[in-house]
Formats: C-alpha cells, structure tokens, sequence
C-alpha cells in the first residue's frame, strides 16, 4: 500500500494534464448540471427580485465589455429573465460604450425564449456618457438623461416606463461591472436618493465590494462564474416550472460544472501527493 | 394663477452665483442657483448659458436638474471672461434669468489639496537623505538576510558548474514602471557576476525601450568588470510585445537552452506561472521578485526563492552593499515604522470612537 | 565623463520637475506634462524600431543552427507576411491582417493563456505538501477557498461565509500590507535614480 503512494504521489506531470483536460472537457460535451445552491450573497439579490410585485421596475445597467464576458454577460442575462418571469419590468441602460450591444444581445435572447415584447416586457435604453453625471440625472428625472430609448422611440410614449420618473420609482439597480462601477452607483445612487443597488461582478473584483455588502450599502451580489451559475440555475428552474421547454443555453452552469470538477479534481491530487509524502516520510 | 405667479418670480430671479473652482488649471466655474421652493416640479427643464468675453457668443452648456442647484462648467479658459445665466422652461413658456458678473477662472499654481502629500514626500526625502548622508560619514547598517539575494551567487554558480547559460527575465512592463528599473539594476549586478564565471546571460526582453536598456546595461557591465569581449548583442534581444507570445517564447527558450538558472524580476501579469512552471519543470534554479501582488502566490509555489514587494527594490543595494544605497533601505524602513505607529494610534483611537484623519486624507 | 554625466544630469532635471509639476495645476505645468509626455512616445516609438531590427537579426542569426532554424523561418516568414498585408492592404476590419489577427493570434493567446489551467494544477501538486505548521495551515486555506468557489461548498454550512471571510480580512490586509512597502520602494527606488545614487540602470 505504502509503495503504491508513493508511486501514486510521484505520477507523471503529462497524466496530470490529460486528467484535468479530461475533467474540464467532458463536463462541458456531456454537462452533468450539478445543482446549485444558491450562496446569501447571490440569494439576497434572488429574493429581492423575486418578492417584488409585477409592474415594479429594475434598473440593470450593463456596465461592462467583452474581456469579461464570460462571467458578467450570463448574470446580465440571468437576472434580465428573472424579472420577466415575475412580471417586473427590467429596465436596460449601460454606462459603457461596448455594454450598449452585449446588453442589447441579452435582451434579444429574452424576446426569443419568453417571448418578451420590447416596451411592454422590458425597455432598452442604451448606451449614455457621463457617468456620475448620468447617475445623478437619473435621480432627478430620467428622460431628462434618456429622452428616448436606445431604438429611438420617446421615452414618454413606451407604456413600460409611465409613472417612471426617478429613483422613487425604481424598485433596485444592479451594476453588472468588471471594475469599480458599482462604487459610483453607491456613491451617487444610493448616498444621495438613497436607492437601493446590487452589484454583479468578477470573482477578482469581488472581494472589495464585500465591505459594502456588510454595511448594507449593497443589497446582495452576484461574484464570478458561481454567482453567475446559481442565478442562471435558479432562473431556469423557475422557466421549467411555468412550463418553458426552449431553455437558453446555460453558459454559466454548465462552466461552473467543469470548474467544480477540475478543483476537485486539483484537490484529489494535492490529498494523493500528500499520501505519498507521509507514506515516503514513515518508510525514511 | 400659479403659473402666473411662478412666471413673474422666476422673471425677478437672480442671476446663477459663479464662483472659481480651486486648485485647478483655470478650466472649472461653479455654478449655484436657487429657485422658489414652489417652482418644484413646475418647471419642466433649465438650460445654461454661457457668454463668452470679450467676443459675446452664447454657448448652451447643459440641461440641468432641478434637485441640484449646482454645475461645474469645465469647458473655460483662464484667459477669459464668462457669464452665465439659466434659461426656464414651463409649458410653452421660457424665461431667461440676467447675466451673472462677468468672472475670470483663476488657474492655481499650487494645489492646496495635496499639500500633505507634499509635507509627507518632504519628510520622506528628509529621512532618506539624512541615512544616506550618515552612511557616508561610515557607519555601518545592518541589512537582514534576505534569502534570494543570497542564493544569487549560489545560482549563478550552478550554471556556470553545468556548462548550461542563465536566463533572466525582465519582467514584461515598460521602462516607466520602477519594478522594471529595479530589475535593470539587478540585471547589471548577475551579468557582472557571470562575466567574472564566463556564465552566458540571455535576456529576451517584452518592450523595445527595456530592450535598448537592457542592452546597454548588459555591455556596461561586461566592461566595468574589464571583459567587453564576453558581450554578445545576440544575449540581449527583443522576442515580441505580446504577452503570452512572450511567454511562449521564453518557455521554449528555456526548454531548448535547458538554462540552469532563471531570473524573473519585474513586472507580471497572468503568464507569470506559465514561465515559472516551465522553468521547474527543466529542473532549473528559479529567482523571483515582483511587486505584483497578484502574481507573489505563484512564484512562491514554484520557485526556488521569492523577492517579495519592496525586497525587489531593495536587491539593487543587498547586492552591490553599496553603504549608500544599504542607507536607503535603512531610511524606508524608518518610514514604514512611522506609518505603523500611525496606524495603530488612529486605529486604537476609532475603537473609541476618535476618527480623525488629521486632515491628510 | 560626458556618457554617465549627461544622461545623470537629465534624469536629476527632469526628475525633479516632473515631482514638482504634479503640484502644480497651471496649464503652464500641464503643457510641459504633454510635452514630456509626447517626447516619451516619440523615443518609444523609435524604440520599436530598433526593436524590430533586433528581431530580424536575432532570428536570422539562428537559420544558421540546424536546431532553430524551422522556428526561426517560421517567425520571420509569419513576420513579413503581416508587414506586407498590413502596409499593403490595410489593418481595417476584412482585411487579410485582421482576420490573420482575429484567426491565428487571438486564439493561440487564449491557447497559451488556458495552460495556465494545467500549470495551476502540477504547481499545486506539487507545493501543497504537509512538510510544516505554516504549509499545513496554507493547505487548510487553501481546501476551504477551493472548496467556496465551487459547487459543492454551497451545501457545506460554514464554507461560503469562512471563504468570503478569508478573501476579505487577511486576503486584503496582506495585499494591502504588501502594497504599503511596494509604495515606499517605489519612491525610494526613484528618489535614488533621480539624486543619482542609484546608477546601475546605466550599466554600472
């Protein structure tokens, strides 16, 4: 047995490799969809979309571009399904050049596996520059920002948004970002008209933003790739609930499964080489 | 009747309040107005308008928000005048409050702002300079071992008993960053100390102004220590300006070349394990140091020994135990102490409920 | 003299009146950051100039070794190819230099970038040993973060509170500790340069 951990613990770097290419590849070809529970962080954002009543209406402002897309776009997409699934109206706008068509594109997904209508089931307002500027705007009047939606249409003549005004009238904002662009939000959005913001953000830029979680200046947040996939998991649990068959491709989850494994995976090699060693360690 | 009323208000409303931004380059104004507190909600947008002096043209700057009665205007000159005034809208409606006072941006010559930056980089400089000067007067300083600077003799050794050539990376950022200089002095250091073996020194370089350095670095250094014969101009040489084309290139380099001996010291982003893991996996003796916090956790893991944060900056002077580069060393560790202490008092002083930032920050 | 003493004397200049000028927010400061700055770009670009010589010559050196001489071939064919599409034919979207890029260089990035995916895992084979106090405790903290960003430290209580906990307390002070002396270095670093004490970046 001794012998056999050692030799175990001193397998070749190439069997190595070929076993996580194995463990991150076949995950991926055949998708096992581990079920994913949801973390608090991810389910405080869940549950305050999900208790809101029908004909509320969400700010989701796509502040992000492509490098980091294969995390924040399927969160984007996630929660913008969530909202139409439970009758609150997402609204999209984006404080980011590039975010304007990566929003645009999740919409489109939304129009063709739940049939969303644009400015009846959600409204799509685009792409503003300014930053703080267009934050503040927002709190005082948004057609004074957006005097019409990304298509052109006024903002006063898309029935989603009457009785739409500022943030009184909005029931959260989530900032799906790669930098530090939920911050403004915090700074602008929330210190001044006090409204409630959520973030949406990469794993590495997660761990500043849990000091605004702790004080309540975040409602939740969605972190990484996992956040990604809890939501996305959720949201399509709902969509088989109401009975949808077409479900959308689920990037998130099915990364996450192929990630799960190739730590475990990382960690089945790390206790196998520390087997080795103690067993070399006793025979010494 | 209120429109009436709101209407011959506004019509007898002041002028906007314009005032100098501070500590800026003469481009800022800053803009305050008050409306009636029965205009909220009534009036249905505000225009600014600004009128250029002496020419008289009228710009419109902005819409503006009624909540916030205040605009910073950042499109001025510090060599002219301006005026500003608000144009109202309600309904069909649209009133032009006077002109503002003509006013000059003032453009600062000192930021006032950062005046306690300034006083602390003073007394920074203060403590470096006076260390420096007491090490010329002779006296010794203590510097603590630090283990990969120790180990560069042992490294250069191996290398020179294997016949094999060493392999020093300069990290992958420009020449404006100072962990690349940093690098560049330890690189002057190695290569005097494999001349002295006749140990070959590659360096494959990421940017082309670290490359025209880096070259002149490595040929200074073959002649101070008198061997400008040893200089070879093909040692020194650009791969590319791509990162993992870069580090390909220099995993492949150190596959074929099986060096002995690796330096990594700079800059790194994510190729940082590709080259480290690379280099192991030859059985090659690894040096790092970077500042890159995010990168320190993969070269622990898989190099021989770590120059972590400031140890990279301090190489240069461990090295060469120059007394006055040793007594700069010296002089930031006294900052660093001065910090802590600073530190741990505001921090005992807010678990009681003191915040004070003494007005730095 | 004149090749220490010049180059010394220009860094003493410039170093001082940069340190001083971001002080200053008059655009007479300002326009003397864009000139400096403007300078710099136009020495960079030089730079890659001679940069690129270097790269021809260093590979063209190696078609003479047997060894190099496919790879070398290969860089300064792939070389040409993109100085002549490009200067010939442009670097706009639908051109042979852009689909080159968009075809060959963007995925042999993202390929060389998802190695990093087989290096994490021997480097951590190989480094999580039990060998002492400090490693065994690394390796604890390094199962618990394992284990919160994945699946399945979801459904074990104390993971995803203990994981966010590790990555925001002692994760971010040391990071920040670290960052404290790396500033100090840094202005030490370029306060020796600029006073000239430090004179290795110059060859000795």
């Amino acid at each position: 047995m001794r012998d056999f951990l050692i030799k175990l613990s001193k397998i070749e770097r190439r069997y190595i490799y070929l076993a996580l290419f194995l463990a991150l590849t076949l995950p991926l070809i055949f998708p096992p969809n581990f079920p994913q529970k949801m973390s608090p962080t991810v389910k405080s954002v869940f549950e305050f979309i999900d208790t809101l009543p029908p004909g509320s209406h969400v700010l989701l402002s796509a502040d992000y571009d492509a490098s980091v897309l294969p995390e924040v776009d399927p969160m984007y997409r996630a929660v913008l399904k969530h909202c139409i699934l439970r009758g609150v109206i997402p609204v999209g706008m984006t404080l980011y050049p590039q975010g304007a068509v990566l929003a645009l594109d999740a919409f489109k997904e939304a129009e063709e596996y739940l049939g969303a209508r644009r400015d009846t089931d959600y409204v799509f307002l685009g792409y503003q520059a300014g930053f703080q500027a267009v934050i503040l705007g927002i709190g005082e009047n948004i057609k004074n920002v957006f005097p019409k939606d990304y298509f052109g249409t006024p903002i006063d003549s898309i029935p989603a948004m009457r009785g739409v005004k500022n943030y009184k009238d909005i029931a959260l904002v989530i900032s799906f970002s790669g930098s530090s662009v939920p911050v403004t939000w915090v700074i602008y959005a929330y210190s001044k008209y006090h409204q409630k913001v959520a973030a949406a953000v990469t794993a590495v830029s997660a761990a500043d933003f849990y000091p605004y979680i702790q004080t309540g200046q975040f409602v939740g947040m969605l972190a990484g790739m996992k956040g990604a996939a809890e939501y996305e998991y959720a949201v399509r649990k709902i969509m088989k609930d109401k009975g949808i068959e077409k479900l959308p491709p689920a990037k998130a989850v099915k990364g996450m499964d192929a990630n799960s494994i190739g730590h475990l995976l990382i960690m089945l090699f790390i206790i196998i080489g520390n087997l080795g060693y103690f067993a070399s360690k006793r025979r010494k | 009747m209120i429109w009436i009323y709101l209407i011959i208000n506004l019509l007898g409303n002041a002028p906007p309040r314009v005032f100098d931004v501070p500590n800026d380059g003469g481009n800022a104004l800053m803009l305050e107005w008050q409306l009636p507190p029965d205009s909220l909600g009534k009036v249905d947008s505000m225009l600014i308008l600004r009128k250029t002096l002496p020419e008289g043209k009228v710009d419109t700057i902005t819409k503006v928000f009624i909540n916030h009665p205040e605009f910073v205007d950042e499109g001025v000159n510090y060599k002219k005048a301006y005026q500003y005034s608000i144009l109202y809208f309600i309904g069909p409606v649209q009133i032009h409050s006077e002109w503002s006072p003509p006013t000059k941006p003032v453009a600062s010559w000192i930021d006032t702002r950062k005046i306690p930056l300034f006083i602390l980089m003073i007394l920074y400089t203060t403590i470096l300079l006076v260390y420096i000067f007491t090490a010329r007067k002779g006296r010794e300083l203590y510097l603590r071992p630090i283990a990969g600077l120790e180990a560069v003799d042992e490294a250069v050794g191996r290398a020179t008993e294997m016949g094999r050539p060493i392999v020093y990376v300069p990290g992958l950022s420009s020449i404006s960053d100072v962990a690349t200089i940093a690098a560049l002095n330890i690189l002057a250091h190695i290569t005097k100390k494999a001349g002295e073996y006749e140990t070959k020194i590659i360096v494959p370089v990421r940017d082309p102004v670290v490359y025209t350095v880096a070259r002149e670095v490595v040929r200074e250094a073959y002649y101070t220590i008198g061997r400008p014969d040893l200089f070879d101009p093909g040692q020194v040489y650009f791969a590319t300006d791509s990162q993992f084309g870069y580090a390909a290139h220099v995993s492949a380099l150190m596959t074929r070349e099986k060096s002995a001996t690796n330096f990594f010291m700079g800059m790194f982003w994510a190729e940082s394990l590709i080259l480290a893991e690379t280099g192991a996996s030859t059985g090659a003796i690894q040096v790092a140091g970077t500042d890159a916090v995010t990168q320190l956790p993969f070269f622990v893991v898989t190099c021989d020994y770590t120059l972590i944060g400031e140890e990279l900056y301090a190489a240069s002077a461990y090295l060469s135990k120059e007394p006055l580069l040793t007594a700069s060393i010296k002089g930031q560790d006294q900052m660093k102490l001065l910090i802590m202490v600073v530190m741990i008092l505001l921090s005992l002083l807010s678990v009681f409920g003191v915040n004070i930032t003494l007005g730095l920050f | 003299m004149f090749q220490r003493r010049i180059p010394l004397i220009i860094v003493f200049i410039t170093g001082v009146l940069m340190s001083i000028q971001y002080f200053i927010p008059h655009p007479i400061s300002q326009s003397a950051y864009n000139i400096a700055l403007t300078w710099f770009r136009g020495v960079a670009s030089m730079a890659y100039a001679i940069a690129v010589i270097s790269f021809v010559r260093h590979h063209s050196r190696r078609l003479k070794q047997p060894q190099n001489r496919f790879y070398s071939a290969v860089a300064l064919l792939a070389f040409l190819f993109m100085c002549i599409a490009g200067f010939g034919f442009g670097i706009g979207e639908g051109t042979v230099f852009y689909k080159m890029y968009l075809n060959v260089q963007v995925p042999l990035q993202a390929t060389t970038f998802s190695l990093l995916a087989f290096y994490m895992a021997s480097a951590a084979y190989r480094a999580f040993r039990v060998k002492g106090f400090e490693a065994t405790l690394l390796l604890i903290t390094a199962f618990i973060v394992m284990f919160g960003v994945t699946t399945i430290g979801n459904y074990i209580p104390f993971i995803p509170r203990l994981t966010e906990w590790l990555m925001a307390v002692p994760n971010l002070a040391s990071k920040r500790g670290i960052l404290i002396g790396v500033g100090l270095g840094m202005i030490s670093t370029s306060l020796k340069i600029i006073l000239g004490i430090e004179r290795n970046w110059l060859g000795g």
